[in-house]
């Protein structure tokens, strides 16, 4: 192993390092020299316009996209190829996608239980201990033997919420989880995440909800073109951004709301 | 027509009931494998099954028979007829069975397998808890024509000697003298196995999707 080569400067606390991250999709290069350091507790927002790479860079955290050059750790442990390592990552890292993604043929309660089950080895009626009560903390608790299909969808992603954290991740990613929301129940959904950063959760929140960055937000990461273009706390990242691209996305984000 | 030419029949169909069950266990088995394996990632297996299953869609039962049972024979091995019968009805259905699951398997949506594992579930976990499940909902329908199909299919294992239900019919036929009485019944006893498993795969896929509601 070549750890010690790029991974020299990492400080002590961080939850999430990434060393000239690069990523190609064939010709295209998707991430281009992508270095973030997350330390424990911290949450991040990462926006930018479609097709900027802040998905993918996410996606990458956990692995569900490789990556061609440079080093990601996770809580210590470096993201390598291996099953070994990527499971390691996994069990840490807790995922919430824009279409919820819940398993349609279970209830919610056995969509909660599931993982704990078979990848941490959690008895069931431990799993479902666990479950009732983060179902609870995500005040749905009372839709647990209902199926996906019978919740709304700011019900489903909150679902899609308390799933990820049966795990006990340390970090929980969000891919535009109010993106397929209607309107209305968007707010449910951010409320949960706030609850969730007040508790102290690492978190990395790709979203376009430029309010939530403004209340939750430690620091504020703008993408384009697979590059971090500016990255700042929330006051500095909205009152004075540096670069014009920045400008011209908060100018198109914040005429939207 | 009388007692004993219709209790012959009734062996016939004995034998048509046997050889469908073992198409349909060495089908199920060797054909999710299949499934399985065309859908792993893994080049080499994907391609060597997507030659599989083009070999055995692409000739007739008939033929995959013959060959099973004389066409090994005369490079010496010696099948005994119900063996070449049973491997022949394997490969057949699971190349069919392969490659229907192959297609539920990839119709359920990307995200399933994206939210599995980024819950840390691995493959075998993936498969039996996830996707398999929603697969198998997406391709009962297909499931169950194919099945029928294989039953009726059965009737070509006359030609290594099995008196199954069709070929017991054309002796009775031959016997009797009534062509239409024989095969009129015949035809009775096929639909009494065949619709009843119809019925059965629509009253499964009604079932599951109130479930999934």
């Amino acid at each position: 192993m070549n750890e010690a080569a790029t991974s020299a400067a990492a400080p002590a606390n961080a939850m999430i390092d990434m060393f000239h991250v690069e990523k190609w999709y064939g010709d295209f290069q998707a991430l281009t020299d992508i270095n973030l350091s997350v330390r424990k507790g911290e949450k991040i927002v990462l926006c930018g316009p479609s097709g900027s790479g802040k998905s993918t860079l996410i996606r990458c955290i956990n692995h569900l996209e490789g990556y061609q050059k440079g080093e990601i750790r996770v809580g210590g442990t470096r993201l390598g190829d291996d099953a070994r390592t990527i499971d390691a990552v996994r069990r840490e890292v807790g995922m919430v996608f824009q279409h919820f993604n819940l398993f349609p043929h279970m209830t919610v309660l056995q969509n909660c239980m599931l993982a704990p089950m078979r990848s941490l080895g959690v008895g069931k009626a431990q799993a479902e201990a666990t479950a009732r009560e983060l179902l609870q903390r995500v005040r749905i608790a009372e839709q647990a033997e209902k199926y996906p299909a019978q919740l709304s969808g700011g019900q489903q992603q909150r679902v899609a919420i308390a799933r990820a954290l049966c795990m006990k991740p340390k970090v929980m990613l969000f891919d535009e989880p109010t993106s397929a929301l209607d309107p209305e129940m968007v707010k449910e959904v951010l409320d949960t995440m706030i609850a969730l950063a007040e508790e102290g959760m690492t978190m990395i929140c790709v979203t376009h909800e430029m309010g939530f960055a403004r209340q939750v937000a430690d620091r504020v990461i703008f993408m384009a073109g697979g590059a971090i273009v500016e990255e700042a706390p929330p006051e500095a990242f909205f009152s004075a951004p540096r670069h014009e691209r920045t400008r011209k996305f908060l100018g198109e984000i914040l005429q939207k709301h | 027509m009388g007692e004993a030419e219709f209790l012959f029949l009734l062996t016939g169909l004995k034998w048509t009931v046997l050889l469908s069950l073992v198409g349909f266990i060495g089908g199920g088995v060797f054909g999710l494998a299949v499934a399985l394996l065309r859908t792993s990632g893994i080049a080499p297996l994907e391609r060597g099954t997507a030659s599989y299953i083009a070999l055995f869609q692409g000739t007739p039962l008939l033929m995959q028979l013959f060959v099973v049972y004389y066409g090994l024979a005369l490079i010496g091995l010696k099948l005994d007829a119900w063996v070449a019968v049973a491997i022949g009805f394997t490969l057949h259905a699971s190349a069919y069975l392969g490659e229907i699951w192959r297609g539920s398997i990839e119709a359920v949506p990307k995200g399933q397998t994206e939210a599995a594992k980024a819950l840390s579930l691995h493959y075998l976990s993936r498969m039996k808890d996830v996707i398999l499940p929603q697969a198998i909902r997406i391709s009962l329908p297909a499931t169950v024509g194919f099945l029928v199909q294989l039953i009726k299919g059965t009737s070509l294992a006359a030609i290594v000697g099995f008196t199954e239900l069709t070929r017991a019919g054309n002796i009775i036929s031959n016997q009797t003298f009534k062509p239409l009485l024989v095969f009129g019944i015949v035809g009775i006893l096929y639909f009494l196995i065949c619709w009843p498993l119809s019925l059965y795969g629509a009253h499964l896929e009604r079932r599951m999707a109130t479930a999934s509601r």
